[in-house]
Formats: structure tokens, sequence, C-alpha cells
């Protein structure tokens, strides 16, 4: 299939599930105990009130409508109110994801810092000395909760030696005190990914060794050194990108214990705090988003592949 | 006689023990895993029992037996119903082909976009916490999982030759899922089995830190990390048993796979 049909294929594929997607959040959050009317008004409320408040947030108008609305609502950024904020939805994300984003993209970047080295390195020898010890960090790594990790990191960096701050995020404006604040959970985060991914990274370049036109490359007078980063590497990179998308439900995840193990003020937190509080419109946009996240970044991965493929591209 | 590996032998006695405490747990305990006793609160391990005491005098180590209970029942139930329904669904698409598998395909890629801590806030919001909000949670995330894992293996067998013969011999797509396909596939779902209740574990003391597991007084090794929290510096003691619980059940359960793996299917082994 040429390309630009396959990518217009996602694409329609991808709007199908989403639509699929928000009714299923929807109606879940429907379904969900509590009136938000009432939770907004306390327990005591006449009962005239409430029913003036409903009308007033578009409540008592038919599922399908207000189905319609929030989706709609989703393409032009009016998410809705908070119920305990008081605040725009949208606004509140946007702020959230001012800690999350850096967050999830530091934890990445230090992620593949230490995973693509690693493997590539373990694989030169396999089952050698440096094989082994890198089998041995990805078995840890995977096994290890990072909030787990996180507290370790809190009681020993921050507790102990007092070089990063236990929790809490002072905003951009505080310059270098807010990276440092980000510093430990995105290690936190970042350690089960970089096992994942050494594993996957040590894999492909094995594989990718045992290849025809690596020997090729080889026979042509290429070093080893040369053959491995011009061809072995590059060639290698196609399943470690993979599996970096497939990372990314485990990365959301990771980031809402994360963030609250160091009590950071990000998307996570927002998700869980309001659940605790029943601001379930705040819970429908988060868990969107989230989904949304995912399903975009597997059809980048996907697009990725063209890219990242020699021999994909010239077909195309 | 082939050696084994040397992960499921490490990985077998480390699941082992485990499944072992947790069993045991039922009947007999050091101490009353939920037993206060205040004046002994917070005491350091070997002091007052084999880990400890919490910050209301529970015995560590009778918590980590108990909750080794919770964490392995949850993980395993999730695993078992995730895996069935998802292995069902992986064999019938690769039986059926065409639309139907399409359509499978589409509603896992529903399901995957679903993390279980974000479909655990979800059914929290609709069901409240507790260990079937979590078992569904998690559950839910395994078969998207297990479809993908058994329609790729099923898809294999179904070129073989034998598949065919059978095909001549009269029998139904059905038929022979249930004798050829499932019995050639069942090395593959019983790795990820051990695979996935390793990952089940790991959520499971996720969701438990987070309040969105088991309620109190339930040990669970995910609300004695939250617990420990508030004592991080005055009693490590509590954050680390949790901890090492968690990630040896893990690391447990993922050498078995691997080791499994490696007896099953030399091939695939160390190599790759």
């Amino acid at each position: 299939m040429p390309p630009l049909k396959k990518f217009s294929r996602q694409i329609a594929g991808l709007v199908l599930l989403l639509a699929v997607t928000s009714l299923v959040i929807f109606l879940a959050i429907e379904a969900a105990p509590g009136d938000p009317a009432q939770i907004m008004l306390g327990t005591n409320a006449q009962a005239d009130t409430v029913a003036a408040l409903r009308a007033e947030l578009g409540l008592d108008r038919p599922l399908m409508v207000r189905y319609l609305a929030w989706l709609g609502g989703v393409f032009t950024g009016d998410l809705g109110t908070s119920y305990t904020y008081g605040t725009p939805v949208a606004e509140l994300i946007g702020e959230r994801l001012r800690v999350t984003l850096p967050l999830t993209a530091m934890a990445t970047l230090l992620a593949v810092a230490i995973s693509l080295p690693l493997g590539v390195w373990a694989a030169q020898r396999p089952n050698g000395p440096v094989d082994t010890l890198a089998s041995v960090f990805s078995q840890f790594g995977i096994a290890v909760p990072n909030f787990w990790i996180g507290l370790l990191l809190i009681l020993g960096l921050a507790l102990g030696l007092g070089w990063f701050p236990t929790g809490g995020f002072p905003g951009w404006g505080a310059g270098w005190l807010a990276v440092q604040a980000l510093i430990l959970p995105a290690v936190a985060l970042a350690l089960p990914q970089a096992a994942v991914l050494t594993r996957v990274t040590r894999a492909a370049v094995i594989e990718v060794t045992n290849e025809d036109f690596v020997r090729t490359a080889r026979a042509k007078g290429l070093t080893r050194n040369r053959a491995l980063w011009r061809h072995t590497v590059p060639n290698a990179l196609l399943p470690v990108v993979t599996m970096l998308g497939l990372q990314i439900p485990f990365l959301i995840s990771g980031a809402v214990l994360v963030e609250n193990v160091f009590t950071l003020p990000g998307i996570g937190t927002l998700a869980y705090s309001a659940l605790s509080q029943r601001d379930l419109i705040v819970v429908q946009n988060v868990v969107l988003l989230f989904a949304i996240v995912v399903m975009v970044v597997n059809v980048i991965v996907d697009a990725l592949y063209v890219l990242l493929d020699p021999r994909l591209r010239g077909r195309a | 006689m082939k050696r084994l590996p040397l992960s499921l032998v490490l990985g077998g006695l480390i699941t082992g023990a485990l499944v072992a405490a947790a069993l045991i747990s039922r009947f007999w305990t050091p101490h009353d895993p939920v037993g206060m006793d205040i004046l002994n609160r917070l005491k350091a391990p070997g002091d007052v029992g084999l880990l400890g005491t919490d910050q209301i005098g529970r015995d560590v180590f009778s918590i980590l037996m108990a909750g080794a209970w919770t964490s392995l029942g949850i993980a395993f139930a999730a695993t078992l119903i995730g895996g069935t329904i998802g292995t069902l669904v992986g064999v019938t698409a690769a039986a059926r082909g065409g639309w139907l598998e399409r359509l499978v395909m589409s509603v896992n890629g529903v399901l995957f976009a679903f993390p279980p801590i974000l479909s655990a806030i979800l059914l929290g919001a609709l069901m409240g916490p507790g260990a079937v909000t979590s078992i569904t949670a998690i559950g839910l995330f395994m078969i998207p999982v297990f479809a993908r894992v058994t329609r790729g293996a099923a898809l294999q067998i179904w070129s073989r030759d034998y598949i065919q013969a059978a095909r001549m011999a009269g029998k139904g797509q059905a038929l022979i899922t249930l004798e050829h396909v499932i019995p050639n596939i069942s090395a593959q779902i019983i790795v990820q089995l051990a695979i996935q209740t390793g990952l089940g574990i790991l959520t499971e003391a996720g969701l438990s830190f987070l309040g969105m597991g088991v309620s109190p007084p339930t040990p669970s090794w995910g609300r004695m990390l939250s617990e420990a929290q508030t004592f991080l510096s005055s009693a490590p003691h509590l954050v680390l048993a949790p901890g090492c619980a968690i990630a040896l059940a893990v690391l447990g359960l993922n050498l078995l796979g691997d080791g499994l793996r490696d007896l099953t299917d030399p091939k695939r082994g160390s190599g790759a």
C-alpha cells in the first residue's frame, strides 16, 4: 500500500478509535454515582437550588446532546468548569501539563541516554561481563516499582544528603530550582523505562549485527566501530522506537505515581485528586487526554517506521 | 538430562517461596497482621519481630506475609481473567480472519489506550476502590496483551501442514483451534501468564499506593509504602521491606517466565 494511502487510513482509524474511546469514557463517568450539582452545593442544598445549578451546568439536557457538546468542546478547547477548583478544566490541564510534559520528556531522554549506549555495549559481546551487568540491570529495573525508587531517592539524596528537595514544585519562575525539583522524579520514572529499552536495544543490535549488509560493510573495509554506528545501530533503532511508543501507557501510569510521591502539581496528581474529590468532569477530560496521547503516539511510531527504515523509505 | 536454565530455577524458587508465604499467611503468621500494639510502635527490625513494627505497632513481617496473599491473589486473578479472554479473542481472530480480526484488533487498540491506573481511576469513579476494581482494571489491560501474543502465535500454527491435514479431514475451525492451535501455543501462553502476573503485582502495588486498591485493614504492600511515606526519615525499614517484597515478587515471576521460555523455545532463549 502506498504510504500516503496507508497514512490516511491510519488517521481515519484513529478518529474512529477516539470517537469510541470518548464515548466509553463519557458513559462511564455518566454512570458514576454522585450528582455534580449536589456535590458543588453540599448535601444541605435545597432541591430547587440543585435543579437550578443542574440547568445552569447543562446537566438536564439529554445524554447524546451532552456527549456531543463535550466532544465539540474538546475541539474548541472548552472542556467545562471544574466542580472543585471553579476554574476552566482546559486552563487547569494546561497549567498541570507544564509540569508533567517536562517531567516525562526528561525521563524519556534519560532512559534513552542510559539504555542506548548500555544496550549497544552489551550487544558487542553477548554473555560477556557488560552484557551480564546490563541484563541484571534490566531484570531489576523492570521489577522495581518506580514509586519505590522515588521514595528511596528521597530517603538517600533528599533527606540524607540534602542535594534535592523532598518534593513540591516552586514553579518555572524559580529557574534552576524548578529543574532541580524534577530531577529525582525524572530518574525514578526513567529507570524502569531504561531497563526495558536496554533489553530491546541489545536484542535488536545483536540481530542486526548478524545481517548480511553489516557483514558486507565490514568486508568493504569499514572498521568495526564505523559499521556499528553507520549500519547496525540505525537499523536497530526500529524496535527501540516501537518500544518507546509501547511504553507510553506505562510512562503515564508512572507519572501519576511518581508525581504523587514527590507531590508535584502535574496532570497525574490532578487526575488522582479529582477522583478523590469526585470532580468527575476533570477525571473525564484527563482520562481522554491520556487516551489521545497513547493513540496518537502509536500512529506517530508507525509513521516513524517509514522514516527510520531505509527499506520502507525506498518503497515510498 | 538437560540442565535447567538458571532463570527458571531462581524464578521458581522465589515464586514458590512467595506462594508458600501467601498460603501459610491464611492460617498462620508470626503475629496478628492487623493487631495493633501502640507500645511497640515503629520498632526497628530485630528489636521487635523479624522486620520491626509499623506506626501502630503491627508486625511488619506478618503484614508482608498477609500482603503476599492480597498481591498475588489480585494479580493472578486479573491475569487469569484477562489471559483467558485475551487468548479466546486472539485465537478466534486468528482462526476467522477478515472483518472480525480487524474489529478485534481495533478494540484492542482502544483497550491498550487505557493503562491500568487510568482505567482504575475511571472504574474507581464508577464503583469505588476495592479488590474488584483492581482486578478489573488490571485484567482489562491484559486482554489486548494476550490477544496480541496468542493471535501472532496462532497465525503461525495455522500455516503449518498438519493444520491443512486436519482441514482435509473435515475438522472445523473451532475443533482445529481446540485440538491443534491451543496445545501448540500453550507454552507461549504460560510464559505470558508468569510475566503478566509479575506486571499485575507491580500495578496492584501502584493502585494500593494511590489508595485505589483493597481497603484497609486488608494488608497490602502498596498501602504499606504509602503509609510509610510519613515516617520516611524516622523508620526507613517501613519503606524498605514492602518495596523489596514487591521487587522480589516481580523479579521471581519475570525470571520464571524467561526460564520457561528458554526451556520451551531454546532458539529464542539466551540469544536474543
